[in-house]
């Protein structure tokens, strides 16, 4: 008798998972957004999920930090149970980050002020020591000349990177990415995606929803591929691109290069 | 001609009526603004709310201070009201009774106006951030509402100050009252009292009225540009 450890078993990561979602279900009203949804991110793991407009992908990462109530399923942040009993959810989402499409930086709030309103009033830590934090990720991406400026005064690419450094600021286990670069102007992309990069080489563990295929290619250690709320494939970024088993998801992709060959030439 | 328009306001102690007259109308402009704020923000927050009852109430409520007139409402209080109550009921107190449940109605609808118009995308960034209700209330929602209402706000308070020379027509002596009577006694000497008289009193409510409202556009530029 050969005894598997549990956690090797249908291709589940072998280091214990960060995030483990199982059978997760979400429905408003009638209407069923996602059904069945299990995936499990380890430490250090990006994880990126594509899908059609409208497949759930906004309501997944959701449902992840409790800005939706999952109505089935379970989601466990390195182990503890996130959709049992009473859930201190401030506390939580001081553990998963999340940066929206559209920045949302508070406005009447410079840059920095931005930055240290979750570690000072949520985490109540000392303001030299998260000053200084903010001030080195400013630097990283760029921005420390912009410390005091409001975010009306900074372009679409500056106001996402100080976002997605504003849920930096908070050490987070894990951040939740809902297509950032979707609002942004086409020159402006890249200086965001560079970020998120450099965040990936540095083993910060990410689950990222996007349409940007080459940079999901690039970046992810496995996609999720979900259509009307369904999980269709999960695989590896070199099949998943060039050889994914289900058919849904190679339509999908032909369709998307036909539709920028289209742009390219237009 | 301008001595005689001088003799108008140094006679008796006219000036100084008037001015007393012109306190009488603040007076009763800021205690109907202090009422206001005080029931109009809660009445506010209750029309945003999601609860059928309530938020129908306090809309029927504004409805009603915006399709009936407000010098209507002075009648109703002070004629009506005190014979169903079977009481004489002050002209004084009926003006700030009724000019507190008309900017009460007025301030709700601001409020509404400025928590509404906060984009959702700021209450769940906030979330997302992990900030508790409360801390989400104090740093994110509150800042920006007070920003968005005070210039629509400071807005009422020149209208206030302006409608409440309605007041003279149930009998409270302000300054429009005291107006009146300085033209009928100086009439006979200096024909032209009354264009003198209404000119002091453009020029006081201007005085009053003009920085408020240079305050508004200054805090409107400040804020919301
Ligand atoms: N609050 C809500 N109430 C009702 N239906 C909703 C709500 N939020 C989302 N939906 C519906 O759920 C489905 C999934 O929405 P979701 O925003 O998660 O999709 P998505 O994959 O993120 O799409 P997109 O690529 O356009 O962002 C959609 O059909 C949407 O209309
Ligand atoms: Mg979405």
């Amino acid at each position: 008798m050969v005894t598997v450890p549990t956690g090797l078993l249908a291709g589940e990561s072998p280091a214990a998972p960060i995030l483990a979602v199982t059978g997760l279900g979400k429905n408003f009203g009638e209407r069923v957004v996602l059904q069945d949804v299990s995936f499990q991110i380890a430490k250090g793991e990006v994880v990126v999920v594509i899908g059609p407009s409208g497949c759930g992908k906004s309501t997944l990462l959701r449902c992840l930090n409790g800005l939706e109530k999952a109505d089935a399923g379970q989601v466990r942040l390195d182990g503890q149970d996130l959709c049992q009993g009473q859930i201190k959810w401030s506390l939580v989402r001081q553990r998963i980050g999340m940066v929206f499409q559209s920045y949302d930086l508070f406005p009447h709030l410079t840059v920095k002020e931005n930055l240290l309103l979750g570690p000072l009033r949520a985490q109540r830590r000392r303001r030299v020591e998260a000053l200084a934090q903010a001030e080195e990720l400013l630097d990283r991406v760029g921005l420390l000349d912009r410390a005091e400026s409001y975010p009306r005064q900074l372009s679409g690419g500056q106001k996402q990177r100080v976002a997605i450094i504003r849920a930096l600021c908070m050490n987070p286990e894990i951040i939740l990415f809902d297509e950032v670069t979707a609002a942004l102007d086409p020159e402006m992309v890249a200086e965001v995606l560079e970020v998120m990069l450099g965040l990936a080489q540095q083993g910060m563990t990410m689950l990222i929803v996007t349409h940007e295929m080459d940079f999901a290619r690039g970046v992810a250690d496995r996609v999720i591929f979900l259509d009307a709320g369904v999980v269709v494939e999960e695989s590896p970024p070199d099949i998943f691109f060039t050889a994914a088993k289900s058919e849904r998801v190679r339509r999908f992709l032909d369709r998307r290069r036909y539709e920028r060959r289209l742009k390219t030439v237009g | 001609m301008l001595a005689s328009a001088v003799s108008v306001f140094t006679a008796g102690d006219n000036l100084w009526r008037l001015l007393t007259g012109l306190g009488v109308a603040m007076q009763i402009a800021l205690l109907a603004v202090f009422f206001s704020l005080l029931l109009g923000i809660p009445l506010g927050v209750v029309m945003t709310s999601r609860r059928r009852v309530l938020f129908l109430a306090a809309r029927l409520y504004l409805d009603a201070w915006r399709i009936v007139p407000v010098l209507v409402w002075l009648f109703i209080f002070y004629f009506e009201l005190g014979r169903i109550l079977g009481i004489h009921i002050d002209a004084w107190l009926v003006s700030v009774l009724v000019f507190s449940l008309w900017g009460a109605a007025e301030m709700s609808d601001i409020v509404r106006g400025a928590i509404t118009s906060l984009p959702a995308g700021q209450v769940e960034s906030g979330r997302a951030l992990g900030l508790s209700n409360w801390q989400l209330q104090r740093y994110v929602i509150m800042p920006q509402v007070v920003r968005r209402l005070t210039p629509a706000a400071v807005n009422l308070v020149t209208r206030l100050i302006k409608t409440t020379s309605l007041v003279v027509l149930i009998g409270v002596v302000e300054v429009l009252k005291v107006g009146q009577q300085i033209i009928e006694n100086s009439e006979r000497n200096v024909p032209s009292a009354s264009f003198w008289v209404y000119g002091l009193i453009f020029i006081l409510y201007f005085i009053v009225c003009y920085p408020i409202s240079r305050l508004s556009r200054y805090l409107e530029r400040r804020w919301v540009g």
